[in-house]
């Protein structure tokens, strides 16, 4: 089997006697629509700290391109290309929107550090953070402060920060959620419009936009993988009903 | 190139220098001439500016909560006074360089080790290492003079032209006001590079900080070890002014104050560590002739009003009014 671009092997997590990832092994290839899907508490967000390294796991590898990350910190795994939105936002609610953009955009250029010429006037930067934030359709929020904006807005803003890190894996962590569906299209846009070799991993709760979104879905249920093929597959799978889509497909 | 965004415009223009960015330097100079009488307290205010402000650079900007921050004001103060009464070190300006280094050195060893923690358990740790800074001032009276400290110090003039008057602040005072604009551009410089923005990112969003790929403890020591360098130099002149220095240099009584100070001033904004270290002062001054027994009431009563009505302190509160009033 060729290398993945990025891969787990038994990939383990217990908080004391709780076990929130048993045994992954999950692969994702160069240029993959995947989606990550699952009940409440199946442990989704937990796999993506895993992968990001905001947690350390209690047993199993992270591979990235077949080399071992697993303990390389997280800022180490974004300079190699593992970028992530959090499913609550996380943003700097203080600054604007260009200001958001641009620390991510200069920490990726390598700028992140530099004392001496003003921020403003780092011109690569804030150009390649202008272009983002028309990616998204910011351009008219560009000067206003996050924490001033609607929470679906802020979403997007999320999204082009992570856009700005120039990711070859996006975890991207319910992106929607929040996002009034009159602008989750703007998401999808911006998703269809990144490289084709950028691999892209969805957790998402809205089956309409996983399965339009998707070529491959995972299922995870108490933090092991339930079952895993392309949409179709998993949509005729009866257990997969069962537990999850049932409900989620119903509703 | 693609159409600037007016955000854009405004982000390349924000580090500009404004006209009221004079104000503090020329009122600096007028009170030189007005109130020559006064050189001495001036002197203490411009170094409590100075200390302030290199405060500001980890609390106001960075978000890193201390309350040591006296150990790198006394470390500095120490240096130039152990390299004279010792060494007969006694260049001023080469005074300044080694202060630095040494409170920059003492930053960049402690902040390795404390900022790996927040919040209190930082705030405590702080604490400790200036405690502990104190405790060696005090038991190696040899070479620090212990408890006594180290009276009447004299330094060399000024680039061998300006002499240090004892009576006289006068160089004392335009020595102050030059370090603390050299100091004040470094600062400002520092604050509105990309280098201040990550520190900014960091007190707003840590996880995101982590997230977007910043070095972030690396960070934060740098702007600590800077920080403190910037605090040692404000010592340094403390020292080399008044020619004497004793434990208090190092002591909870300053890291408060000047805590207070810039709280009282507003921080994260460069020019509360000016409004604070003027308004706390004059009021201790002016309070302390008034009513010798009870002036750290008004003191408390001032401090109390601000922290209920000026979260933001003075400048907050400015801008505030401002905003009010072009809103009409």
């Amino acid at each position: 089997m060729s290398t993945a671009l990025l891969e787990t092997q038994g990939l383990c997590k217990s908080f004391g006697a709780l076990e929130v990832a048993r045994s992954i092994d999950f692969r994702l290839e160069a240029g993959a629509r995947q989606a990550l899907i699952g009940p409440n508490g199946a442990g989704k967000t937990t796999f993506v700290n895993l992968l990001t390294g905001l947690l350390q796991p209690s047993g199993g590898r992270v591979l990235l391109e077949g080399e071992d990350v697993t303990r390389l910190a997280q800022a180490k795994r974004v300079k190699r290309g593992i970028a992530r939105t959090f499913q609550i936002n996380q943003l700097f609610r203080g600054l604007t929107v260009l200001e958001n953009v641009c620390i991510a955009v200069a920490e990726r250029l390598g700028a992140g550090g530099g004392m001496w010429r003003p921020a403003g006037r780092r011109t690569e930067v804030v150009e390649e953070s202008t272009r983002l934030i028309g990616m998204l359709k910011l351009n008219d929020d560009a000067g206003r402060r996050v924490g001033e904006l609607p929470y679906g807005r802020q979403r997007l803003v999320e999204i082009a920060i992570a856009l700005g890190l120039n990711p070859r894996v996006l975890l991207l962590d319910e992106p929607a959620a929040g996002i009034p569906s009159a602008e989750s299209h703007i998401l999808l846009e911006a998703i269809a419009g990144l490289r084709k070799d950028i691999a892209v991993l969805i957790i998402e709760h809205d089956m309409d936009l996983v399965f339009r979104f998707a070529q491959r879905i995972t299922v995870l249920v108490s933090g092991a993988i339930f079952a895993e093929g392309s949409p179709a597959e998993i949509a005729a799978n009866r257990e997969v009903r069962a537990v999850y889509l049932g409900s989620a497909l119903d509703a | 190139m693609s159409t600037m965004l007016p955000a854009a415009i405004e982000l390349a223009r924000r580090h500009r220098l404004q006209w009221w960015e004079a104000l503090p330097w020329a009122a600096g100079i007028a009170a030189f001439f007005l109130f020559p009488n006064y050189l001495a307290f001036g002197t203490q205010v411009l170094v409590t500016i100075l200390f302030a402000l290199s405060l500001d650079l980890v609390l106001g900007y960075a978000g890193i909560v201390t309350l040591g921050h006296a150990a790198f004001f006394g470390a500095g103060a120490y240096t130039v006074g152990m390299l004279a009464m010792h060494l007969g070190w006694t260049e001023p300006l080469s005074g300044l360089l080694a202060a630095a280094l040494v409170a920059g050195a003492i930053g960049l060893v402690s902040g390795w080790v404390l900022l790996r923690t927040h919040g209190l358990t930082l705030l405590m740790l702080t604490l400790c290492t200036m405690a502990l800074l104190e405790q060696a001032a005090n038991m190696f009276s040899g070479w620090t003079g212990g408890f006594d400290g180290m009276p009447g110090l004299s330094f060399q003039p000024i680039l061998g032209l300006f002499k240090f008057d004892v009576l006289f602040f006068r160089t004392q005072y335009l020595y102050a006001l030059a370090v603390l604009l050299l100091c004040f551009v470094l600062v400002r410089m520092l604050v509105y590079s990309p280098f201040g923005r990550s520190l900014t990112g960091i007190r707003e969003n840590l996880l995101r900080m982590h997230a977007v790929g910043a070095p972030v403890r690396a960070r934060q020591v740098l702007a600590y070890a800077i920080s403190a360098a910037l605090a040692g130099v404000a010592g340094a002149v403390f020292v080399q002014a008044t020619g004497y220095l004793n434990l208090a240099v190092l002591g909870l009584e300053r890291a408060a104050g000047v805590l207070i100070i810039l709280i009282l001033g507003g921080y994260g904004r460069l020019y509360g560590a000016f409004a604070g270290a003027i308004v706390y002062l004059v009021l201790e001054h002016t309070l302390s002739k008034a009513y010798p027994t009870a002036w750290q009431l008004g003191l408390g009563l001032t401090l109390m009003l601000v922290a209920l009505y000026a979260r933001n302190g003075i400048l907050g509160l400015g801008e505030a009014l401002r905003r009010r009033w072009s809103a009409r």
